[in-house]
């Protein structure tokens, strides 16, 4: 990549205004979530930040519904400011920590992240994806009881356990009750234990501005922030004011010497809105969605091997490598079992031979056998013959002798008398 | 880059967000300005692909668009194919850093026969969608910090002849009017006179009507913006002049072309269309032009590629998958493939086995039915020998019967012949 210069103007400084554009012309979506004990003041913190009764009388709040068991309710609103629409909902969580036995009251909190996680990935992966809402939880407010004291176990767990599926920004509730320096102890002792615990809260990220770094350090020094909220406008000095009116005093919403409110405010809606979006989209919904494929990918039996190579691909690729691999095992498998037939096949071609060979052997042998015996057959009748016709030319020579006496006795009769 | 969630349109009150009115001033307002700070710290990127017939002036008018010298050769004219080449810049105008990529075109329309000439444009195209979507699927994916490859606008050079489009145009602008934002503009347009120019625009406007083609039509939904876009729509195509040189006209340097007969100034809007191919291309609908790339072109491809793989959104029950069940389905399938194969080869094996051990049992059959044959022979054989043996010992033992029956007849004429050869001695002597 070639870095190159300009020699005039080209005009592409004017896309983040037609970005501008574009996003006005679509509208935001945000979803902030608050959880805590009842009576800390969720309710009345919403109010006190968007400048609404989000819990009206047609709309009442969880706050003055008794429930049983931890709910997790959405309220959806439009709200429209300078020209940029806003679809604003805020999940709330009543009956959380309200129970004897709080053991898995995060657990509805943690499903519903989840199912949000769920439908968002579901619509991004469908074949004919259009309009897809994000209804994900962007920000987690956790509201922390002003004991003075420390974390509570809950506070301890539930953090914990949502730190990497949400933004948990944690905040003292109800700040009014602590004094700035029971406060300053209380934060300091809160930090402690979150770091003790390695609770990865929100983190405001660094900008390449130097002035907006140190803004946000000295936000970094004050967190958790304590808040106030109020439903009530007062007047202080002419002013009209959210506050609380206590005989002693007015405690301002607004006063940053009074409390947080307006870091919290300015930090949420007015600067780092879009960052928590951002947040959630990279990270926590990616980490959802990375386990939840290789879940399916990996069918449970997960090989620690196999699965650093598997992350870096999709499902499908996956598949398609699993299948050249299936390919190649084959092919192994089909040599060696022609190998064994091949062998098998020689084997059995050479015991038929031997076979053969052996029963040859014998035949001829037999015929040897045979011969032998005709010979000496052979020789025996010749033999016989030899005798017999030596025997006979005897006899024929005996013959021929008697013959030859019988005639001369004939013809000694005849000549004289025999005497 | 973020592309924001493409929502439906939030104006209307979807999923009972009712609408409450504000007390006062919240903030949220900034989020706009939020977004831009983001965008702007990450950068932009934008890819142009030039398609037209070597000479036509791409290079030129890039390089006069973007004020700037890009890299590259002239390409000669006897190019085999058609072939892209793409180069990657950084620009950076006040704070804004852009990443762009140019790709050309090499030797488009020099070929003799030009059929396949939009096949390598089509694949490119194709080939940067397959990218993004395979980072899309990937289990572990890093979709804010990926280089977007994909073609955002496609600048179709056509030749100045002042008739119509040439049949390659309208061949190769139907293939891709579905897969990009086709921005066609009139290349070397000082070679027009302003009459034919304005019959070349119309006739060239109904030629695509009357084939279908899809140009990139400015958007006119946004009022800021509607009114210039319309009336530039009307504009299209553009008749561009691209020139790097300048000439001192007055007392001010323009880029222009010198003639024997006149200065043709690009920047002048009496001359020609650059300054509004300039306007619309970059100053203001680049980002629509990405956004269009993103949610259209992109989704096209996207969803032909899914339902060519097997994808689909219900189940037979028209109940809607989750993503696991399509998942977990596609896997069963594919593991039941592999096992199938595995299967058939298995079998085919067996069956071979068996053939062959027929094969080998027949042989071996053959082998001693021949050899009892042999052994037949040879008992027969024996048993003649046998006869024959039996005969001569016949013979022998008549024969010496006779031998032993006619020697005692000897003996006994010799006993009776001597007997009378003794009386007729006795009676000689007396």
């Amino acid at each position: 990549m070639r870095p190159l210069n300009l020699e005039g103007y080209v005009g592409f400084a004017n896309l983040p205004n037609q970005v501008y554009r574009k996003s006005v012309k679509r509208g935001f979506e945000f979803t902030l979530m608050v959880v805590g004990e009842s009576g800390l003041g969720k309710s009345t913190l919403i109010n006190s930040l968007f400048l609404t009764d989000l819990y009206s009388k047609d709309y009442p709040g969880p706050s003055l519904r008794i429930k049983k068991t931890v709910q997790v309710e959405q309220s959806k609103v439009l709200v429209k400011e300078g020209g940029v629409q806003l679809t604003l909902t805020i999940v709330d969580t009543p009956g959380f920590g309200d129970a004897v036995d709080n053991s898995n009251c995060w657990q509805p909190v943690i499903n519903y992240i989840d199912s949000k996680c769920e439908d968002f990935l579901n619509a991004e992966s469908r074949v004919n994806r259009r309009l897809m809402p994000d209804n994900r939880v962007h920000c987690c407010l956790y509201f922390i009881a002003p004991s003075g004291h420390g974390l509570k176990p809950l506070d301890i767990e539930f953090m914990k356990r949502l730190h990497d599926k949400v933004n948990v920004i944690p905040l003292i509730a109800k700040a009014d009750t602590l004094t700035p320096e029971e406060c300053q102890l209380f934060k300091k002792q809160i930090m402690k234990e979150i770091q003790e615990h390695k609770i990865k809260i929100y983190e405001f990220p660094d900008t390449e501005d130097d002035e907006d770094n140190k803004l946000i350090r000295k936000i970094k020094e004050r967190m958790p922030l304590a808040v106030v909220g109020s439903n009530v406008v007062i007047e202080v000095n002419g002013k009209k004011v959210r506050g609380r009116q206590y005989p002693w005093g007015v405690a301002e919403v607004e006063n940053g010497e009074h409390c947080d409110f307006t870091v919290l405010r300015n930090m949420l809606i007015r600067t780092h809105m879009q960052d928590l979006k951002d947040v959630t989209n990279n990270v926590h919904y990616e980490n959802y969605r990375s386990k939840k494929l290789a879940a399916v990918t990996c069918n449970g039996g997960v090989d620690i091997s196999k699965t650093k190579n598997q992350m870096t691909r999709s499902p499908l690729a996956q598949m398609e490598e699993e299948r050249r691999e299936h390919v190649m095992k084959m092919k192994k498998m089909e040599t060696e079992m022609e190998q064994v037939f091949e062998m098998k096949v020689k084997e059995k071609k050479q015991k038929l031979k031997d076979s053969e060979a052996e029963l040859e052997r014998r035949h001829e042998q037999m015929k040897k056998n045979l011969e032998a015996q005709y010979k000496e057959l052979e020789e025996k009748r010749r033999h016989y013959e030899e005798e017999k016709s030596n025997w006979e030319a005897q006899q024929r020579i005996l013959e021929q002798q008697k013959l030859d006496a019988s005639k001369t006795m004939e013809k000694n009769k005849k000549k004289g008398k025999i005497f | 880059m973020q592309y924001e969630n493409i929502s439906a349109d939030m104006k209307q009150e979807g999923e009972g967000a009712r609408a409450v009115p504000l007390a006062g001033h919240v903030g949220f307002d900034s989020m706009p300005d939020q977004l831009v700070n983001k965008s702007v710290n990450h950068g932009f990127c934008f890819n142009i692909l030039c398609v037209g017939e070597t000479g036509l002036g791409k290079s030129t008018l890039m390089d006069t668009l973007f004020n700037t010298k890009f890299e590259g050769e002239p390409t000669q004219h006897n190019q085999p194919g058609v072939q892209l080449k793409s180069n990657t810049y950084e620009l950076q105008e006040s704070n804004v850093r852009l990443k762009l990529t140019v790709v050309n075109t090499v030797g488009f329309g020099d070929q003799i026969n030009k059929e396949d000439s939009y096949k390598s444009i089509v694949e490119f195209i194709d080939t940067q969608f397959e990218a993004y979507l395979q980072e899309e699927l990937k289990i572990k994916r890093t979709l804010h910090s990926y280089h977007d490859t994909r073609i955002h606008a496609c600048l179709y050079f056509i030749a100045p002849t002042g008739h119509s489009l040439k049949s390659l145009d309208l061949v190769t602008m139907k293939k891709l009017d579905s897969k990009v934002n086709i921005i066609p503009i009139i290349a070397k347009s000082d070679a027009i006179s302003k009459s034919e120019l304005t019959k070349f625009k119309i006739k060239i406007t109904s030629e695509l009507v009357s084939n279908g083609v899809q140009i990139y039509q400015f958007p006119t939904d946004d009022e800021t913006v509607a009114e210039i876009n319309a009336t530039m729509n009307g504009h299209l195509p553009f008749a561009v002049v691209g020139s790097t040189e300048e000439v001192k006209i007055g007392n001010k340097m323009v880029k222009a072309r010198q003639y024997p007969w006149g200065t043709v100034q690009v920047e002048n809007e009496n001359h020609c269309d650059f300054v509004k191919l300039r306007e619309m291309l970059i100053r203001v609908n680049m980002e629509d032009l990405r956004e269009q790339t993103h949610t259209r072109h992109y989704e096209l491809y996207r969803r032909c590629k899914l339902e060519e793989m097997g994808f689909k959104d219900t189940d037979p029950d028209c109940k809607p998958f989750s993503l696991q069940e399509t998942y977990e389905a596609k896997r069963n399938e594919f593991m039941g493939e592999l096992q199938k194969k595995e299967e058939e080869m298995r079998q085919m094996f067996v069956q071979r086995v068996k053939e062959k051990e027929a094969e080998l049992k027949e042989a071996e059959k053959e082998l001693h039915e021949k050899f009892d044959r042999l052994k037949k022979l040879h008992q027969d054989e024996k048993k003649k020998l046998e006869d024959k043996k039996k005969s001569l010992d016949d013979e022998l033992n008549g024969f010496k019967q006779k031998k032993t029956a006619a020697e005692l007849l000897q003996s006994q004429a010799q006993q009776a012949g001597g007997s009378t050869t003794l009386k007729r001695d006795k009676e000689r002597k007396k």
